[in-house]
């Protein structure tokens, strides 16, 4: 295949990839699978494997990461820029067109009932969320400080989350540094 | 220059969110309120329009802010909108699609790192910590819209939010999809709304 046909195929591919997964994220992972390792064969499934693992380690969406490294993978910047692009594009539609509707119809009475119930709905979905990402995270004190000293300083004491974001991330690179030197004496 | 601000804080959320989907929510909400762009209530209401739409809730969040803050910038609420939202989007993807397009050049030695690793065993709790205090704050939007005072526990509102928040928190940890729950809650919403309110 040539790169141009390629590229276009990687477009084309994540499009479709972008327009057909609710809820973002590991969502998104079955269908990479499927269209990326089995149908278009462009990356194995260890390599995919290794992707989550980085994009968990880097920040942004992992939808953005997933596309990002398959496309420079298989087509160099440009694979990487219109894999992106694809990926991006049917949200980017999609709620643009949602945006100019909800400014049309908000102050609808029934549209501000149905938005009253959705709110209390959304909490649920958050709380299930947030149990699901605890029960993922690893139970020990470097964990439970982290969590709750995160919690605590932004919750209650108004710090910036950036701030927090850093602090958390050198904490946890002093006590692994920490750890391992114990483990080799 | 509201374009510019939009495309800064939307490349500072994007750099500085390790997770993806909710893990986003503490920077948006710190960003938004802060600069007056979005009220907590718009916020939940655009989680529940971005869990019922496809694509990654980086990118929905960040056309829907940028949308309605370009509507304001002077050059008229399509064009304003469709320019706030292309910044907006650009920015939250940007940091991304530079720092993976290095990582895949240096794939071997980045996977080996120590500092990374490192990094990661104090970062991944901290966003649950975060995500964590973020649900706080939305929480106090949905059932004391007023601040908290004891007037809440007399008006209806604050019961039908109640039922409906238990109804979906039931729904969900029995796994039905977001959508269903989501529209479910809205049809309670509005019959709730018409009968008692």
């Amino acid at each position: 295949m040539s790169k141009t046909k390629r590229i276009f195929s990687l477009f084309t591919t994540f499009l479709k990839i972008g327009a057909f997964t609710f809820g973002g994220g590991y969502a998104m992972i079955p269908l990479i699978q499927r269209e990326v390792v089995e149908k278009h064969k462009w990356i194995t499934d260890d390599d995919v494997l290794e992707i989550i693992a980085i994009a968990e380690s880097t920040p942004g969406p992992i939808a953005i990461n997933m596309a990002t490294f398959v496309g420079s993978r298989t087509a160099g910047f440009w694979g990487s820029f219109f894999a992106t692009l694809g990926v991006v594009l049917p949200s980017f539609l999609i709620i643009l067109a949602i945006s100019f509707l909800l400014r049309e119809f908000q102050n609808i009475k029934a549209v501000q009932y149905a938005f009253m119930g959705i709110r209390a709905g959304v909490l649920a979905l958050i709380l299930k969320a947030l149990w699901n990402m605890y029960k993922k995270c690893k139970k020990n004190a470097v964990a439970y400080i982290a969590m709750a000293a995160a919690f605590i300083l932004v919750a209650f004491l108004k710090i910036n989350v950036v701030i927090v974001i850093v602090g958390c991330a050198v904490f946890g690179l002093i006590t692994s540094f920490i750890a391992k030197r114990r483990a080799k004496k | 220059m509201i374009f510019l601000e939009l495309l800064l804080t939307f490349f500072k959320i994007g750099a500085f969110t390790f997770g993806g989907g909710y893990a986003m929510l503490p920077l948006i909400q710190e960003a938004v309120l802060k600069n007056g762009w979005l009220t907590e209530e718009q916020i939940i209401n655009f989680i529940a329009v971005s869990e019922s739409t496809p694509g990654p809730f980086a990118i929905n969040i960040a056309t829907y802010v940028g949308s309605v803050v370009g509507g304001t910038g002077g050059l008229g609420p399509v064009w304003g909108g469709i320019l706030g939202a292309f910044v907006a989007t650009l920015g939250v993807v940007l940091p991304s699609f530079i720092i993976i397009l290095i990582v895949a050049k240096f794939y071997e030695r980045f996977k080996k790192s120590s500092l990374v690793s490192g990094a990661m065993t104090g970062l991944k709790p901290a966003v649950v910590g975060l995500i964590g205090a973020a649900k706080i704050k939305l929480l106090l939007t949905v059932f004391f819209p007023a601040g908290l005072t004891l007037t809440v526990f007399s008006s209806p509102a604050f019961y039908i939010s109640l039922a409906i928040f238990a109804t979906g928190a039931l729904l969900a940890f029995k796994k039905v999809h977001p959508i269903i729950i989501i529209l479910l809650s809205g049809v309670l919403g509005v019959i709730a709304g018409y009968l008692i309110l």
